[in-house]
């Protein structure tokens, strides 16, 4: 794996009213590298991330993707940029069943005008189906989406954004709700995605077993400002990020 | 049309005040409904698309005030206890149960009750416009270059009071309290002990006794008829908009505006113009709206 | 809903079960079309004192199936849809008035005192002229509103949409060259034409086959549509638009080709009917957003939203309780109207199709395979 730098985070600030969300944070996500988030409850990790992918103007700073600064494009420029995101409240289209939920999220950046009314061939059912099968929901395709159980309906928002083959995707809190039982397998699922479909990830995590077992670098936010970075052994043993965890329960 | 703009910017600028004075003076009854419909909109999230129809039920009391011989602004009273009593019917029977439901649900619901309302009154009252005497004095100042009848002024110190006593009444008793609380957080709300049903079924039927009170002002400056209506509630719908939920001098202010901008388009373009003129206000706001969403990225919603 | 204990293969082919039931679907589709077609077909010779009512009805299915694609599909609850079947009408008029030779401003201030005289071939020149002209006016007024109207959600787009539809009624009708309130009065229908020899009626069956022709291609149109990827694509904007832009679905051009498809079958309705009207005026005629525009909505909702046969189903029903009680009504037609809307909303929102498919939902392919996905940790298998 090269050492490319597929997102830039410089000095980023982003504050609601006086709350200051985030404050001067840089960071970088490595092309190929799994990296991780993570940081108490309020710490700024969700505001970074909807900062990121355009969710809202951010008031100081820079954000590159491959070199491109995207902190002044719209969502959607930026998703067909290749750069994804789950939410932390799974978002599905409910009534569409999980088959068609899947069929809709092929990518969409190399779409012409008139690929809208194009049809979905074989390939790509046949790529729907099987992460369907990935992720175990493929006996329920016929479903509609939105009578899955919330976990189920994580599920199938991950495999949905396999479909869209993202160059980068940023998953927030991908283990909450899920039965700590399947927690493993969907750990998992993320390494296979890194490695199977070559997918970059910045994750979002509470769990700290969860980010410690998966994440090559991580990046640990407190109070809006970026406290610690580093290997997961190094960020693991900080003085700071314990207290920080300690003072913020 | 350029003949009225002349007299308004040489030959006669002191009409100008005609035109802002005949604004202002109705564009508080303006916000009067406008702030029945934020009510309903923060409080319940119900957008009232009869909100126009309450308005010109209360204009109907005044006129039947006035057949009966008496002065129609004693409507004033009648109009505000009945209109909350049918205000409660239309919820115990129909918003009730389209509050849950998404938002085209409320917005259609109330469309067909304004329907409904529009064809009875024009069954029992006949499509014609009415103007509701009020046989007050009319006020010439400039040389009688502005002419203001006294009703407008009464009108305007009504709604004065009116709107100040919904105000206390939402700040100090213990039902606008529940109010209040409800629209921060309706959950929230019923863990605390309060009925949420009896706040909605209240905000509803105040709602409407607002709406009715501005219709009896209404048609005594003005004129009703029982398809004006719609206009009523696309005005409060654009004022709500420009002015946001929950923000009362902002309601205040957007209405008075409204009444501003709607006379001089009445007046400078003609009369054909100025109900068009509420649409293009419409228009208007929500453009301006997106573009200040645009700039936070988001969309108006 | 038997939850048969049976793993399949990923062989990427749906289910027999579930092929089953599409292949059911496809026949009930295609019985339907036939009946409904045979109906469109010799319907005007079983009834012909009918003939105007039918006439109607092929435009009523055409207003249910041009709102469901932007309410019912999309999402985008448009209460102003009427705007472009006025919109289309006044077009059509126009170019019409045009190709027969006169000035348009003259004619309307004639108010219908100018006799038109013209040769059977000016005026279907200038019938299929005004259609063609008022369709591809319509989209582009669909794609120039669209820009303006879709960055508004909800209700705003709701009330934005009805705002247009009654300001094009009052603006019409302050325009002198169109005529102003006072409206158009259409040249009429060459008396020696006889497309229909023998019916008696040839203006009445030449509207009537315009109509239903309308009205199928809508239907042909959208059913193809909705098999493309573009049905997919609206479904995903109505359930969550925020997630699909997050997607990166392009979802300005889907909207924009949703609103200009409803307008350019609107604008043909409007130019047809204007002509069986003969008159056409703002109010009453062109822009009656409180009864056609609500009737459309009430028509796709009463035969649920969404799908492609209920609007059709609720059209049909709706326009058929119509006309057989209107006249009873002796007034109260309107205020019955009113009552059939809320009702409607208010307690069978779902609509027929709806309905039928919480009641029977294997008949609509809803199915589950196999062993319950949770707690399956046997997923591999794939790459």
């Amino acid at each position: 794996m090269s050492g490319k730098k597929l997102i830039e985070v410089n000095g980023v600030s982003k504050s609601y009213g006086g709350v200051v969300a985030n404050s001067n944070i840089s960071l970088d996500v490595e092309d190929g590298k799994i990296t991780g988030l993570i940081g108490p409850n309020g710490s700024g990790k969700t505001t970074l991330f909807n900062s990121i992918v355009g969710y809202h103007p951010i008031d100081e700073g820079s954000i590159k993707f491959e070199g491109e600064e995207i902190s002044k494009l719209r969502v959607q420029q930026i998703a067909r940029r290749g750069l994804l995101r789950t939410f932390q409240q799974t978002r599905i289209y409910g009534k569409m069943n999980c088959v068609d939920n899947m069929l809709i999220s092929i990518p969409h950046r190399k779409h012409g005008f008139f690929d809208m009314f194009g049809t979905n061939g074989k390939a790509d059912r046949d790529k729907a189906e099987h992460l369907l099968e990935f992720v175990g929901l493929y006996s329920k395709r016929y479903l509609p989406s939105g009578d899955l159980s919330f976990g189920q309906q994580k599920l199938l928002e991950f495999a949905m954004a396999l479909m869209n083959e993202p160059k980068v995707l940023l998953l927030d809190e991908p283990t909450a709700g899920i039965n700590p039982t399947l927690i493993n397998g969907l750990i998992d699922r993320l390494k296979r995605a890194n490695t199977d479909f070559g997918i970059t990830l910045l994750v979002i995590e509470h769990n700290m077993r969860v980010i410690m077992n998966m994440a090559d670098k991580v990046y640990c936010l407190a109070h809006g400002e970026m406290l610690s970075s580093g290997s997961p052994d190094v960020v693991q043993n900080d003085q700071r990020v314990i207290d920080a965890y300690l003072g913020a329960h | 049309m350029w003949d009225n703009l002349s007299i308004l910017t040489t030959h006669a600028p002191v009409f100008n005040i005609q035109l802002l004075l005949d604004g202002i003076l109705i564009g508080a009854v303006f916000a009067l409904a406008a702030y029945g419909l934020a009510l309903v909109w923060g409080v319940m999230n119900v957008k009232n698309l009869c909100q126009g129809e309450f308005v010109i039920m209360g204009g109907y009391f005044a006129w039947l005030m006035g057949k009966a011989g008496l002065h129609p602004i004693l409507a004033l009273p009648f109009a505000i206890v009945i209109m909350f009593g049918f205000g409660w019917v239309v919820y115990l029977t129909i918003i009730k149960r389209v509050l849950t439901k998404d938002m085209f649900t409320s917005l259609l619901t109330t469309f067909g009750l304004a329907i409904v309302i529009q064809q009875a009154l024009n069954l029992a009252f006949g499509p014609e416009v009415q103007a509701v005497q009020s046989d007050f004095h009319t006020l010439s100042l400039f040389d009688g270059f502005v002419t203001v009848a006294n009703i407008k002024f009464v009108s305007f110190v009504l709604c004065g009071l009116l709107a100040g006593a919904v105000v206390m009444f939402m700040k100090h008793s213990r039902m606008g309290q529940a109010i209040r609380a409800t629209a921060q957080d309706a959950r929230a709300a019923r863990v605390m002990g309060i009925d949420t049903e009896n706040v909605y079924a209240f905000t509803y039927s105040l709602n409407a006794a607002i709406c009715g009170a501005a219709g009896v002002l209404i048609s005594m400056i003005w004129v009703i008829q029982p398809f004006y209506g719609i206009t009523h509630s696309i005005r409060s719908f654009v004022i709500v908009t420009a002015a946001g939920i929950g923000n009362l001098p902002g309601v205040i202010m957007a209405a008075l505006g409204m009444g501003v901008a709607e006379q001089y388009v009445g007046f400078v373009m003609g009369a054909e113009f100025q109900q068009a003129s509420v649409v293009v206000i419409l228009l208007l706001v929500l453009i301006w709206r997106q573009m200040q969403m645009s700039k936070l990225r988001q969309v108006v919603q | 809903m038997s939850w048969r204990a049976r793993r399949e293969g990923i062989s990427g082919k749906p289910g027999p079960r579930h092929m089953g039931s599409v292949m059911n679907a496809e026949r009930r589709n295609l019985i339907s079309q036939g009946l409904l077609l045979a109906f469109g077909l010799i319907g005007p010779f079983l009834f012909p004192h009918y003939i105007q009512q039918i006439t109607l009805l092929w435009i009523m299915v055409l207003f249910a199936l041009t709102w469901d694609a932007m309410g019912g599909q999309m999402g985008y609850n448009s209460l102003g849809n009427i705007f472009f079947f006025g919109a289309g009408m006044y077009i059509c008029a126009v170019t019409q008035i045009m190709v027969a030779g006169y000035d348009v401003g003259e004619y309307t201030s004639a108010f219908g005192a100018i006799h038109v005289d013209i040769s059977d071939g000016q005026y279907f020149a200038g019938l299929f002229l005004g259609l063609a002209v008022a369709a591809v006016g319509c989209v582009f007024l669909a794609i120039i509103l669209g820009r303006i109207f879709f960055g508004l959600r909800g209700p705003y787009f709701a009330i934005g949409t009805l705002g247009i539809a009654l300001a094009a009624g009052e603006l019409i009708g302050a325009w002198d060259w169109v005529g102003g309130g006072s409206g158009i009065s259409l040249p009429l229908y060459p008396a020696e034409a006889d497309f229909f020899p023998g019916s008696g009626d040839d203006e009445s069956m030449f509207f009537y086959t315009l109509a239903l022709i309308a009205a199928v291609a809508t239907f042909l149109f959208y059913q193809w549509l909705y098999s493309t990827r573009f049905g997919l694509a609206v479904n995903a904007i109505r359930d969550d638009e925020e997630k699909a832009e997050g997607m990166g679905i392009h979802t300005l051009r889907y909207k924009t080709v949703a609103w200009a498809s409803s307008a350019f079958f609107m604008a043909i309705a409007g130019g047809i009917h204007g002509n069986i009207i003969h008159f056409i005026e703002p109010l009453e005629v062109a822009f009656p957003t409180v009864t056609f525009g609500i009737f459309m909505v009430a028509m796709a909702l009463l035969g649920g939203k969404g799908t492609l046969w209920g609007p059709v189903i609720g059209a049909i029903l709706f326009h058929v309780i119509k006309e057989v009680t209107w006249t009873h009504l002796l007034g109260w037609q309107w205020i019955a109207l009113g009552m059939i809307i809320i009702v409607n909303v208010v307690f069978f929102q779902q609509g027929i199709l709806g309905w039928m498919k919480e009641r029977w939902p294997e008949a609509f392919g809803v199915t589950v395979e196999g062993a319950p996905a949770q707690g399956s940790e046997t997923g591999g298998g794939s790459n």
